[in-house]
């Protein structure tokens, strides 16, 4: 076993932005969701062209890979620096989504490093399926995680428009995301 | 749905309470132990020579076995249950079961007549051994499963197997005080036996249950 730093030093950008995020700073979480991204996008990409898969749905990977980063948040070790752990739960998604189109063998790239470095933005045309599962959801659910979503309301205007407490709006969006997580995993059986 | 309207709604999300994933599967450990004793009272009890079982070597050695084995399987459950995990330095204490219950078996081979080794091999309870492990195995690998869901295994099967595994092994230690067959030639056969039930069942379980 390897001395471990001493909590809290782990000074890569991304175990800072996340220790941030978990201790509430909601900027520096999205800012860190959107470099994770960036990352993932890059590594989809590649692993999706060696495959020989067409990348349209790159962004499902994406999308899927950031859901259950956040869903799953606090499996991360704090002591332990993030990139390792993104890229474990990033694999995992993209190895799903390509055996999802028939690839049995599939090798993603092991260097998730040079993702780091070669990040790619997100296509502006790419729209997910995600738009689907939300069909799923319940009435009530589906309306809030639109209205934060797609329609980019707060918290604060979605629960006035639907006469709901903040609170009660925060607890329906977690359960949301959950289901979320839950109907693309049945998507993929 | 765009990614960036995705992430609007996962910063929207407020930071849930922190999830210590050991402290949880140490109380479904806790929780499962209970359940296990409960079966025990109700439907085992024990054996009618435990006191004088209680001074051999042999007894000793079966319960020491039982942690042996619950101990590093527990511990590798644990590891398998977060995504950036390295089990392999710990998967190496998976031997030290083993290799007590071969120095066992090997000590017995030599100490007891060949004429006795399969009367004591086969016992007097292996069918019932082969059932009650697995039978007191239960209520600790459904605690672990249930409290695993908050975990993000990238091998839900072999998470629940070994999940399994460490049921085995607390269903083995409270087995050994109600069982009569004591002898490492006895435990080779039809602990192991046992064992794979749960790890199978655990499998199984880990596959419907903690994929995510």
């Amino acid at each position: 076993m390897k001395a471990q730093p001493i909590k809290g030093s782990l000074d890569d950008p991304w175990s800072r932005m996340m220790t941030a995020s978990i201790a509430g700073d909601e900027g520096a979480y999205r800012r860190l969701l959107e470099d994770i991204g960036r990352s993932v996008r890059a590594m989809a990409r590649g692993a999706f062209a060696r495959a020989g898969v067409g990348d349209a749905d790159v962004e499902d990977a994406v999308q899927e890979t950031l859901l259950a980063i956040h869903l799953k948040r606090h499996t991360w070790d704090p002591e332990q620096p993030l990139a390792p752990w993104v890229y474990a739960i990033a694999r995992h998604k993209v190895v799903d989504a390509l055996r999802r189109r028939g690839r049995r063998k599939v090798e993603p790239l092991e260097n998730f490093e040079e993702f780091l470095a070669a990040p790619e933005a997100e296509d502006p045309h790419a729209l997910s399926d995600a738009r689907k599962l939300l069909e799923t959801l319940a009435p009530r659910q589906r309306d809030i995680v639109t209205s934060i979503s797609l329609d980019g309301q707060s918290i604060a205007a979605t629960a006035k428009r639907l006469s709901m407490s903040e609170v009660a709006v925060r607890v329906a969006l977690h359960r949301a995301l959950k289901s979320l997580g839950a109907a693309w995993r049945r998507s993929v059986e | 749905m765009r990614t960036s309207e995705l992430i609007a709604a996962l910063a929207a999300d407020p930071v849930p309470e922190s999830i210590r994933l050991g402290r949880r599967v140490a109380a479904a450990l806790a929780i499962g132990f209970l359940g296990s004793l409960a079966i025990y009272v109700l439907m085992l009890g024990p054996r009618p020579d435990m006191a004088a079982a209680s001074e051999t070597m042999r007894f000793w050695m079966k319960c020491l076995d039982s942690v042996a084995f619950a101990l590093p399987t527990l511990l590798l459950t644990l590891r398998l249950a977060r995504p950036d995990a390295k089990p392999r330095a710990l998967a190496l204490w998976l031997l030290a079961p083993f290799v007590l219950l071969a120095a066992g078996v090997i000590v017995e081979l030599a100490i007891v007549p060949q004429s006795a080794w399969m009367p004591r091999l086969i016992g007097a309870n292996a069918m019932h051994c082969t059932i009650t492990i697995p039978m007191l195995a239960a209520p600790v690998l459904m605690a672990l499963v249930v409290v695993l869901r908050a975990g993000a295994p990238l091998h839900p099967s072999l998470t629940g197997a070994m999940a399994g595994a460490a049921a085995a092994g607390v269903g083995a230690l409270v087995y050994a005080s109600s069982c009569p067959d004591d002898s490492p030639l006895f435990v080779a056969t039809w602990y192991p036996l046992a064992t794979l039930i749960c790890m199978g069942v655990g499998a199984l379980a880990g596959r419907r249950f903690l994929a995510w």
